[in-house]
């Protein structure tokens, strides 16, 4: 303890500033400089993306007044690289839809589920287990993964499934979900953790189980969040690539079939676009439709989530 | 909704339960008509039988290093209000928790001693703490609605709890009860968090009642209230003695003499008096307990 008198504590109380009321502190040109950098970083994503959609709307018109819209729309065979070119874009469609469904079949189940053992059963140390290993799943390269499908899950589906070639949807749906497990279960888990304890504890003291208040209240709480990490993991799936182009095969085909080679619009738009195909062509030009109308599929999936959120969502 | 949860009959596996939620008079009759005369004096401890039984109750937090309560033994009887009064971690709110085992999803709780609801030992082996709660209601300090509409917060226990009767009367008259219907009888399916602070009170209260609990505990209903929200829940639990035993947390000392019939006060985990409650405020046995209710404390 120093005997000498702290200089700050000693100083006269009539010492301190007259404050100006005047001075223009709240809307000084620092505050208003942060604001504007601030919004400027929040235009960045806003413009990026309506600059997307503007490259991908103009660079398809030259596609469009070549193949009619009742083709591309009516037609089931997509054959750009044949001397007969089939521009029918059901059958890539059918692709993305197949390897789709089955990731989201294999990723919302088992990513909710164990969002739900993580943030309601799991005791500390498993969750200290758990959780880095889901970060670490989200972590591995998709080439890896397009790796493991086309080296590992392949030849073990065909063990099951006799006559299943090597390329197939199913194979490459299966890992695209597993790929996207960690983005459902990571977010659904904040959304559960998110809910408030004394919900539970309310649930329980009406004699419910741990299950029925899980279920019951927590997930029904926790709705638009869940739903949030359902719909990211389904664009990640309509969008994944590599694993697809290495384990779906390069075959367009209208098909539902998971045990058939197929190709989605992501894999034609990266064989395209890393071949041969001179700027100007019409494949060349393809790729743009295909990439316009993934773009408007996941428009479409986001504006109904927000739809579905709003109707179910619950505020607490 | 209800009738997904036909395997809930399962869960009165203890088979001593003779009186399972739903099949009690209570269930499809306003008030009973057979409730005992309520005693309002000690005068004859011994003619009812205790509805709760502490007997020496031990409790620890953190594995023993927080010895929360001691030695607490007490009578509840039945059809009367008893209010818990102490000072800030006394451990109030820990023995009310004890009554229906939800200490058990606190972690790292050691408990010893015991405790009968009707003569039944609530923490014998083959007790299931889920039938223990559905007859062992409870109230929180904080208004904790579920975020659903009204009428589902008052459904939400009793369909989980395997009702099959009618939901529209059992939500009615559990909000009646709960003094609530009046006020909300237009408004059942929009939010619950569209209500008042004291509304959604009486809203967990009425939810509480309506899974037909005998013992309903409340643990500071009325301290995040306004006066007018206060006297309408003091009101509500007054009424509702004619059909439950309450046990109620206060530190509101006029509250406590306002709505209870028996009072006891706790002090440092221990039960230093426990008495009908005019007396206990009048003439105190022990002078800890006058020090407190006179408010010259510490
Ligand atoms: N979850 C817990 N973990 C560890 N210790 C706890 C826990 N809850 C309560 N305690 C301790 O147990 C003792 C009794 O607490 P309790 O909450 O029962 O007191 P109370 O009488 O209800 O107090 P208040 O009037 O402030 O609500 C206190 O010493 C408190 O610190
Ligand atoms: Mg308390």
């Amino acid at each position: 303890m120093s005997t000498e008198p702290s200089p700050t504590l000693d100083a006269p109380a009539d010492d301190r500033p007259q404050d100006d009321l005047t001075q223009q502190v709240y809307n000084s040109p620092k505050e208003r400089a942060i604001k504007y950098l601030l919004g400027a970083c929040a235009l960045v994503s806003v413009l990026t993306t309506i600059g997307i959609a503007a490259v991908l709307v103009i660079e398809s018109i030259p596609f469009f007044q070549n193949v009619a819209l009742a083709e591309f729309f009516g037609d089931t065979r997509w054959t750009p690289q044949f001397a007969n070119k089939h521009f029918g874009i059901w059958a890539l469609l059918s692709g993305t839809v197949l390897v789709t469904v089955i990731s989201a079949v294999v990723a919302l189940p088992i990513g909710l589920a164990s969002a739900i053992f993580i943030s309601e059963y799991a005791v500390p140390w498993m969750r200290q287990i758990l959780k880095p290993g889901l970060e670490l799943l989200a972590g591995v390269p998709t080439v890896v993964y397009g790796y493991f499908a086309l080296t590992f899950v392949t030849p073990l589906l065909q063990t099951f499934i006799p006559g299943l070639g090597v390329y197939n949807a199913l194979s490459g749906g299966i890992v695209v979900g597993i790929m996207i497990i960690p983005m459902v279960a990571s977010l659904s888990e904040d959304a559960l953790q998110a809910v408030p304890d004394s919900l539970g504890q309310a649930a329980y003291a009406l004699g419910a189980t741990k299950f029925e208040t899980v279920v019951r209240v927590d997930v029904p709480a926790a709705f638009s969040g869940i739903m949030a990490s359902f719909i990211l993991a389904v664009s990640r799936a309509i969008g994944e690539t590599m694993i697809v182009t290495l384990a779906a095969g390069a075959t367009p085909r209208m098909t539902l079939n998971p045990a058939e080679s197929i190709q989605t619009m992501t894999a034609f738009i990266v064989q395209v676009s890393k071949g041969d195909t001179p700027q100007g062509t019409i494949v060349y030009q393809s790729i743009f439709a295909v990439g316009l109308v993934l773009f408007l599929i996941t428009l479409v999936m986001n504006i109904i989530a927000n739809r579905i959120t709003l109707h179910y969502q619950e505020r607490y | 909704m209800s009738t997904d949860n036909p395997a809930d009959d399962a869960r009165l596996s203890p088979a001593s339960v003779d009186e399972p939620t739903f099949q009690n008079g209570r269930a499809d009759g306003a008030a009973d008509e057979d409730a005992p005369p309520v005693p309002n004096s000690k005068s004859s401890p011994s003619a009812v039988q205790p509805k709760v039984e502490i007997e020496d109750l031990d409790f620890w937090y953190d594995n023993g290093d927080t010895h929360a309560l001691q030695g607490i033994s007490m009578d509840i009887a039945p059809h009367q209000v008893t209010a818990l009064i102490g000072p800030s971690g006394c451990g109030k709110s820990t023995l009310l928790r004890c009554v229906n085992r939800m200490n058990e999803l606190i972690e790292n709780t050691v408990l010893e001693g015991g405790i009968h609801v009707d003569g039944q030992d609530i923490y014998a082996e083959d007790t299931d703490p889920v039938m223990v709660r559905r007859r062992v209601g409870m109230v929180f300090q904080e208004p904790n609605p579920f975020p659903k509409t009204i009428y589902k917060n008052v459904a939400w226990g009793a369909e989980v709890n395997g009702y099959t009767g009618d939901m529209d009367a059992l939500v009615e008259r559990s909000l009646r009860q709960a003094a609530l219907w009046d006020e909300v009888k237009d408004q059942l399916h929009s939010s619950a968090y569209n209500l008042s602070g004291g509304q959604q009170q009486r809203l967990c209260i009425a939810r509480t009642l309506a899974v037909h609990p005998d013992v309903v505990l409340m643990d500071e209903p009325a301290s995040a209230l306004d006066p007018i929200a206060t006297s309408k829940v003091e009101e509500t639990i007054t009424e509702l003695k004619q059909d439950y035993t309450i046990v109620i947390v206060t530190h509101n000392m006029q509250q406590a003499s306002r709505i209870s019939d028996e009072t006891a006060f706790l002090y440092m985990g221990r039960l230093v008096e426990m008495n009908p409650t005019d007396e206990l405020f009048t003439r105190p046995e022990k002078d800890r307990t006058e020090a407190y209710v006179t408010g010259r404390f510490g």
